[in-house]
């Protein structure tokens, strides 16, 4: 099936000369969970705008449903939804009336049953007549996903939705994400919450410097990267590894106080049982035993610093 | 024609209106009636006849035109600066709608509510002095174009403007000059004639010229001519409003 949004080596300049994005190739599923990973100024929302209308892009092509998001403008806007990331309402205007405002300017007939339901989802519904001046930022962040939801979008931007935000309430965007996804909607969310991404994304990508450094299925990205690690304490300090434990390319830490055994999870055999039963062969005496995964935080931090 | 959505913004816009009814219809009545007590019947008790209408009478139509125009140009002004200094401009941005159905809402908006407060200032001259309208058509005529015009130059000064400084530029300094030595309280032959050749470079001359032509059929200018210059700025308008949403001029980066 043809991808639902496609960008193609898109660019865009600024007039003083800064780019924000250096050719970007992006294709992204119908119905999936996209996360984009990056740090601040990364492009991130500068991608997102463009896709939306928002910013002209300098040089490449953004394809939405197979029409073109500057010629076909109409068709590719009636079908996304924008979450921007910052809380920007109008001062003066009720809860629902700004709600219904937004799915008349997305060219759809007044539904204010939907609307209801739509606020009463968001836990929103007791402040339907509250000026929007007088919400409170969780509210106000909900009234924006309220907002674009409320002329029933395809694709959901949501652009960094859980900054500033509580547990509480960035535990309900996850589950809200969720009950979008079983309905078919295509949800691209940028953040720096790596557990975010991990916790919600299908597919993550991870954009840093106005490139995209690569895009991964979630469970194959942490796979293909995620080692294990085994960190054996051990009673007295080893000047240097035995010779009869030299096959399992352990190196020595902390002084010769512990022994640290990189493996992969995804291998058939990971040799921990060999490996410890070698080391009571060897006459070495345990003190410790810890293993640990490297997280996507560690995958993040790897790829965007050895960019630089 | 994404209807829905000229509704949704023609409608806020209006709410908007609503929701600063004192400002916007109560402080034009009474500095409308202030000018009728000090003009009409103070000083123009003391003045003769200008062109066979009675002095109150004859700075009617200069009265309501001076209201249409700051009503217009500042709602046309702050309807479209407000979402840009909010933010929520990219809402707009990034809806389905066309150039043409923004400026239907939001021109459409502040054309509407200037004609509703001239009509009130109209009913309050009315008050006043005996106003007598001799071509009915010609009149609405001027009158909508007018406030099209004005709101549409507005809604440009909104997306020029800067901060809240610019935008109260033009309405604070540009146009009260313009509406006070372009005839709405006298005749221009009463000026010595350097200055009639100058106020004949004033467009407001034109407006408020021909817009009392319709009332009383008086005119310092020819109202054809008139009726010209008012079609001429609103292409003119348009073709720089056009030019602003094909380049996003201070919409987009």
């Amino acid at each position: 099936m043809a991808p639902i949004v496609r960008i193609e080596n898109l660019t865009k300049s600024y007039a003083t000369g800064f780019q924000a994005l250096k050719g970007v190739s992006l294709d992204i599923e119908e119905g999936e969970i996209l996360a984009l990973l990056g740090p601040n100024g990364a492009g991130k929302t500068t991608m997102i705008s463009i896709v939306c209308g928002i910013v002209t892009p300098t040089s490449g092509r953004v394809t939405v449903a197979g029409h073109d998001v500057i010629r076909d403008f109409r068709k590719t806007r009636e079908i996304i939804g924008l979450v921007p990331q910052e809380l920007t309402l109008e001062a003066f205007e009720t809860v629902f009336n700004t709600v219904s405002f937004s799915r008349g300017l997305h060219g759809k007939r007044p539904d204010p049953a939907l609307i209801e339901k739509i606020l009463r989802d968001l836990s929103l519904w007791d402040k339907k007549d509250t000026m929007l001046r007088f919400l409170s930022g969780g509210m106000r962040r909900r009234v924006l996903i309220a907002k674009a939801l409320s002329y029933e979008p395809k694709i959901l931007f949501l652009d960094e939705p859980t900054a500033g935000v509580d547990v509480s309430l960035r535990k309900e965007m996850w589950q809200l994400v969720e009950r979008l996804r079983a309905t078919g909607v295509t949800v691209i969310l940028t953040t720096h919450y790596i557990e975010e991404a991990e916790e919600i994304a299908d597919r993550i990508g991870v954009i840093d410097k106005g490139e995209i450094l690569l895009v991964e299925d979630k469970a194959a990205l942490m796979r293909k990267l995620g080692r294990k690690r085994l960190t054996v304490e051990l009673a007295e300090p080893v000047e240097a590894v035995p010779a009869a434990l030299s096959h399992y390319n352990l190196s020595l830490g902390d002084d010769g106080h512990t022994l640290v055994y990189d493996y992969d999870t995804a291998g058939e055999r990971t040799g921990i049982t060999g490996l410890l039963a070698a080391l009571a062969a060897a006459g070495l005496r345990m003190k410790d035993v810890a293993t640990e995964q490297s997280s996507l935080e560690d995958i993040f931090v790897e790829l965007v610093g050895g960019a630089k | 024609m994404n209807f829905e959505a000229i509704k949704a913004i023609y409608k806020f816009e209006m709410a908007r209106t609503r929701r600063t009814l004192l400002q916007s219809v109560v402080s034009p009545v009474v500095s409308t009636s202030l000018y009728f007590i000090v003009f009409g019947a103070a000083i123009g008790s003391r003045v003769q006849e200008v062109g066979g209408v009675p002095y109150g009478a004859f700075i009617a139509p200069g009265l309501i035109m001076l209201t249409l125009l700051n009503q217009c140009i500042g709602n046309g002004s702050f309807g479209i600066y407000f979402p840009k200094f909010t933010g929520t401009i990219y809402e707009i941005l990034s809806a389905p709608i066309s150039t043409v159905e923004i400026l239907i809402g939001y021109v459409g908006a502040a054309a509407t509510k200037g004609l509703i407060v001239g009509t009130i200032i109209l009913a309050t001259a009315s008050l006043f002095v005996d106003i007598s309208i001799a071509h009915p058509l010609m009149m609405v005529l001027f009158f909508v174009l007018t406030a099209v015009s004005f709101s549409l130059f507005g809604f440009m000064i909104g997306i020029w403007a800067k901060d809240f400084e610019q935008l109260n530029l033009i309405p604070m300094l540009v146009i009260p000059p313009l509406v006070f030595l372009g005839g709405s309280f006298y005749s221009i032959d009463m000026l010595p004639p350097f200055w009639q050749t100058v106020s004949h470079f004033n467009p407001v001359l034109y407006l408020v010229s021909g817009f009392r032509w319709s009332f009383f059929e008086i005119a310092d200018v020819n109202p054809i001519l008139s009726l010209a210059i008012v079609a001429g700025f609103l292409a003119a308008c348009l073709s720089i409003t056009a030019w602003i949403f094909r380049t996003g001029y201070k919409l987009k980066n």
